[in-house]
């Protein structure tokens, strides 16, 4: 237990430790030294509980929970602080609802809000504890280089740099918390810290545009935030055949009607941190913020609470309507998301439609609820984390480096920055092709669904084909582009911080190593998990397993290859139709004018666009959540 | 091994001709001639090119094109001037423009008379350039292995 | 019989370029029939690998040469698989790798044809997938498997529950063998818009490697086909004939679409398939209900 409470407090330590510390250098010792511990710490987690299943814990309570109470309504009233400094009414609004909520909860259902433990770790919580403690604390790593780079680069934006670490490092306690407790009004708690230090980041730059994301992200996850409070009142009020507040009891209870509608307000919590279609947008406008901030959204904190919430629930929604529903949400989302990606040439936005889009996969494995999509479900977590991770990371150095997102600007990257270039290509590959995770996932959604009951087994496989297919051709695109040869291009790579370098040389490995140790990791941790769950347990066929490793050490071998290509070939200029043209695409064009030919890739906004498919894809997730409800409600 | 000569790819190019000749270089394709009964084929493509074949003068607007095309095409390469004005500028060689036949830029090896050439000539004039073709690939592997060898020769005086 | 896999494999390796390339020849020669025309030998395809190899190395950048022989690798990797008895969607995927190779050999070159030839193979590529893999998906439904082991020894005979499922398929195989209307991103017949669109800057060996590819992938399709027809091992191999004959017809009856109404096409057979499997569900559902 002191290790989950070390992970718990040690980073807020260093949060408050942080708010004193001015000079970068002295900064960037205390946050990679705490990064060290964070993440050693995460990792003596996996050893020390990894084989033992789920335990729990009792933990203080009474006085936590009190202070826990005063903390959220400290929190509320300074939502309705900036709610009012900034004339956001339905901010306040709903922080006033959330708050009166959390006050007649406590006030009338006090008896029943006991937990015996408060909390526990499994399989899963070490997961995302890994993913929290070292994806999160080498972003945190990354940041301290980066926003004296940003400061830089952005005179215009006050510096508050204590500030964002210290908001930075309560978000991964937050996270530890979230993940680490069993007390549902706990989880609540850690809930809504991360809600309001997304906000906090989110506006750093305080320009209106930041400020105005940040308050849309703010509505929409107190819009949450108030359908988990009310399935707390709920579970409390049925404390005696649901399980109350206590999150083992709520998953074990034998009252499987009961349970569903909190289940699903939750989810829809859940849905909304995970900025499911219609609540994309709050995630999409987050872009606003420095790159670290939207790194760490994306990767290993805030929407990963919200597909970790889901999972967790999974059980719960694993048969039933309201379930299918939530799963459709994730799967409708799956599709637009990603094929409104394809209409982006903005890196980050790209980055995010394709977030948007796996935490939808995610949701629609997690609503089904069968095992096989479980343990797909969290491959899929564990992947998406470290290679999303990376391309941000990566985007956010190349945008310090040529002075632009746009991935029409990255043409040429591996002449440029080539180091970068084959870290991005890594990071790419880890999100669609054979053999690296998200395809593994992805496959074993596919595998899953077959097996489910038949009308809904095959939506969702329908959804899934055009929506694989989709994202092949959006990333393959941008692929193309980092790989084209360019001519005449200086290398722009030297200059940016050394350090910086490190958090991306370990996330790249962590990439590959993801899909060499998956097997283990599976059956370390996965497998456990759904095993004590489901009694069953989902593994992938052994020689299916080879053979992915072969193509694994096919793909590292390769490159070797360019050794035999070295001598003796002539080149030549690209065929211009037969103007004499260079290298670097220029041409000898009419009236003795030398002209440039520039690609560009097809971004088919026409019929991908955001302004197309948005709101049909909204108006449809809208629905269906609404018919989770629905459902939820008739089972009672 | 001559493959080569079994498999000649052409790339045809109409410099300044009056569309005569280009005719009759297409009518070489339908079922009457036939010349993918050789293995012929009339690629669009000098990169996967190996016969240049050219009808009409060099003119001043498409000597640096002709020029750049006869260089995308990768060794062993021959080239075939088709008609009167390829070879030699024809009924054009006095006007103002007209360099003259396509010799004036690139080495030519097959000359095919006619005004307009026939498609039995054009025929001809390639079957003759695969004969070329080949002695060219013969020279370019002789002057490959004969560099490779040197090449031995130099490591295995450096090794001793 | 553990070890009948891996002969599959090394037969599909050592033959199917053998295989595919006659394939090839015959194409070319009913082909010059349907047009009246005598056509090249039957084993032009042969030569003309043959020469490519003889040709003078040339490249607009050396790397192109390292994506085009990822591309073959993972070709002849894919079909090996599908020989082999494997998993048919990880032998999809290592298929899709392949191709996402071929594209970014032609991104890799930078030249404005090859550019536009990769955005259509990619649309290609977005266009088959869904059905391809709606296609393995059926497949399952009959037969309970995955494996190709599996589903090629079944003794139900999978075209009759899964008519729509194979219409579909063939309509993207045409998309596949890079025949008329769909060779919008590289043609076998000369004189496209675009050059030779994504092959535009292969030349020489490298030019052979992605036609050999092109042998082990008709291969490993027509494998696929023969999977419908399984249960009868000569109704399949008739069947393939068929097919194959069909889709040379179609070749040179119709000309090239737009990349619009490739994808569309695409799409369209995914739905042809979606709605035979829904029915085929409702099917299975009912026997399985009426039965108990």
């Amino acid at each position: 237990m002191q290790t989950l409470l070390f992970l718990i407090l040690f980073p807020i330590l260093v949060a408050c430790l942080l708010l004193f510390v001015k000079r970068t250098t002295l900064r960037y010792a205390v946050v990679a030294l705490s990064a060290l511990a964070i993440g050693g710490a995460s990792i003596y987690l996996l050893m020390r509980y990894a084989l033992e299943g789920a335990v729990y814990f009792a933990a203080p309570s009474e006085t936590v929970s009190l202070a826990m109470v005063a903390i959220e309504m400290g929190l509320a009233l300074f939502i309705i602080y900036m709610g009012a400094k900034f004339r956001n009414y339905p901010a306040i609004a709903l922080a006033v609802i959330q708050a009166a909520l959390v006050v007649y909860l406590e006030a009338t259902f006090s008896g029943s809000l006991h937990a015996v433990n408060n909390l526990f770790i499994d399989q899963f919580s070490i997961i995302m504890a890994l993913i929290i403690g070292i994806i999160g604390s080498l972003i945190a790593v990354y940041a301290v280089r980066y926003m004296e780079t940003y400061h830089h680069h952005h005179p215009e934006v006050r510096n508050r740099q204590k500030m964002f670490f210290f908001v930075i490092f309560v978000f991964l306690a937050a996270m530890f918390g979230l993940v680490f407790s069993n007390n549902l009004m706990w989880v609540f708690f850690f809930w809504e810290i991360t809600t309001i230090t997304s906000f906090l980041l989110i506006g750093y730059s305080e320009t209106e545009e930041a400020t105005n994301n940040a308050f849309r992200a703010l509505v929409m996850n107190l819009l949450g935030g108030v359908a988990f409070v009310v399935a707390l009142i709920i579970l409390a009020a049925t404390e005696a055949t649901s399980g109350g507040i206590d999150l083992a009891r709520v998953l074990a209870s034998s009252d499987a009607a009961i349970i569903l509608l909190p289940a699903a307000l939750i989810g829809f919590a859940g849905i909304t941190k995970a900025a499911l279609m219609p609540f994309s947008s709050w995630l999409l406008g987050a872009m606003v913020a420095p790159t670290p901030v939207s790194a760490l959204l994306h990767s290993s904190t805030m929407v990963k609470a919200g597909v970790y919430i889901l999972v967790r629930f999974s059980p719960v929604f694993a048969g039933t309507l309201a379930g299918f529903s939530i799963g459709l949400v994730g799967a409708v989302t799956f599709v637009v998301a990603s094929a409104i990606a394809i209409s982006q040439n903005n890196a980050k936005l790209v980055l995010a439609y394709s977030t948007i889009a796996n935490l939808g996969l995610i949701a629609a494995c997690a609503g089904v609820g069968t095992y096989m999509l479980v343990w797909a479900a969290i491959l899929l977590i564990i992947f998406h984390a470290v290679a999303k991770a990376l391309l941000f990371l990566g985007t956010g150095a190349i945008e310090h480096r040529i002075g632009s997102r746009d991935i029409e600007d990255m043409e040429g990257l591996i002449v440029r920055m080539p180091r970068m270039a084959v870290m991005m290509f890594i990071g790419i590959a880890g999100m669609f092709l054979a053999p690296f995770g998200m395809l593994i996932s992805k496959w074993a959604a596919i595998e899953a669904f077959v097996q489910v009951q038949a009308p809904f087994g095959l939506i969702f496989i329908a959804l899934l084909a055009y929506g694989s297919a989709i994202t092949v051709f959006f990333w393959a695109k941008w692929m193309g582009k980092l790989v084209a040869v360019t001519r005449n291009q200086e290398r722009v790579e030297k200059g940016f911080f050394e350090e910086s370098w490190g958090p991306l040389y370990i996330i790249t490995g962590l990439v590959i190593a993801a899909v060499l140790l998956f097997p283990v990791i599976s059956s370390i941790l996965i497998e456990p998990y759904v095993l004590a769950i489901y009694g069953v347990t989902a593994l992938m066929a052994q020689a299916n397993v080879a053979i992915m490793l072969l193509m694994m050490a096919l793909l590292l071998i390769l490159p070797v290859s360019f050794l035999l290509f070295r001598r003796s070939a002539k080149r030549l200029p690209a065929y211009m139709g037969g103007r004499p043209a260079t290298p670097d695409l220029h041409f000898a064009g009419s009236l003795g004018l030398t002209r440039e030919a520039q690609t560009r890739n097809y971004y088919l906004a026409e019929y991908f666009g955001e302004a197309k498919l948005f709101l049909p894809g909204a108006v449809v997730c809208t629905v269906l959540i609404l018919a989770s409800w629905v459902l939820a409600g008739v089972a009672l | 091994m001559a493959f080569l000569k079994r498999s000649p790819w052409i790339l045809h190019y109409d410099a300044s001709s009056c569309n005569g000749c280009d005719i009759e270089v297409l009518a070489c394709l339908t079922p009457l001639y036939d010349v993918e009964r050789f293995g012929i084929i009339n690629t669009g493509n000098p990169k996967h090119a190996d016969i240049l074949l050219i009808t009409g003068g060099i003119n001043a607007q498409n000597r640096e094109v002709v020029e750049n095309i006869y260089e995308q095409i990768p060794e062993p390469k021959v080239v075939v001037a088709v008609g009167a004005c390829a070879a030699t500028g024809g009924v054009f060689r006095e006007c103002y423009n007209i360099v003259g036949g396509i010799d004036k830029v690139i080495p030519v090896d097959v000359y095919v008379p006619g005004c307009a050439a026939r498609p039995e000539q054009i025929i001809d004039g390639v079957v003759t350039a695969l004969s070329i073709l080949e002695e060219k690939r013969a020279k370019m592997t002789g002057a490959a292995r004969i560099k490779e060898d040197a090449r031995h020769a130099e490591q295995a005086g450096e090794s001793t | 019989m553990t070890w009948t896999w891996l002969i599959g494999a090394v037969l599909f390796l050592v033959l199917a370029p053998v295989v595919g390339g006659l394939i090839a020849g015959v194409d070319r020669k009913i082909t010059a029939r349907m047009q009246g025309r005598v056509g090249p030998p039957l084993l032009q395809p042969f030569y003309d690998v043959g020469k490519l190899f003889e040709k003078e190395s040339v490249v607009v950048t050396t790397a192109q040469n390292f994506y085009v022989l990822a591309y073959l690798i993972f070709i002849a990797l894919s079909g090996a698989l599908f020989f082999a008895g494997g998993d048919l969607l990880l032998i999809i995927f290592a298929f899709t790798l392949a191709h996402v190779f071929l594209v970014l050999g032609a991104y890799a070159v930078h030249s404005p044809y090859s550019h536009i030839g990769a955005e259509r193979e990619l649309i290609q590529l977005m266009a088959y997938e869904p059905m391809i893999i709606l296609a393995a998906v059926g497949l399952y439904m009959i037969t309970n498997s995955f494996y190709v082991a599996d589903i090629a020894v079944t003794t139900i005979p999978a075209i009759l529950y899964l008519p729509g499922v194979f219409l579909g398929f063939a309509t993207i195989l045409t998309i596949k063998l890079r025949k008329s209307p769909f060779d919008i991103s590289t043609s076998h017949h000369a004189h496209q818009e675009i050059v030779k669109g994504i092959t535009t800057e292969f030349s020489g060996s490298t030019l052979a490697q992605v036609e050999i590819a092109h042998w082990y992938e008709n291969v490993f399709l027509l494998g696929f086909v023969y999977l419908f027809f399984a249960w009868n091992p000569v109704i399949g191999i008739i069947a393939v004939v068929v097919t194959y004959l069909a889709e040379i017809f179609i070749d040179n009856v119709t000309a090239r679409v737009r990349w619009q109404a490739a994808l569309k096409s695409g799409w369209f057979a995914a739905v042809i398939g979606i709605v035979n499997l829904a029915i085929l569900a409702y099917i299975l559902g009912y026997m399985m209900t009426g039965g108990a």
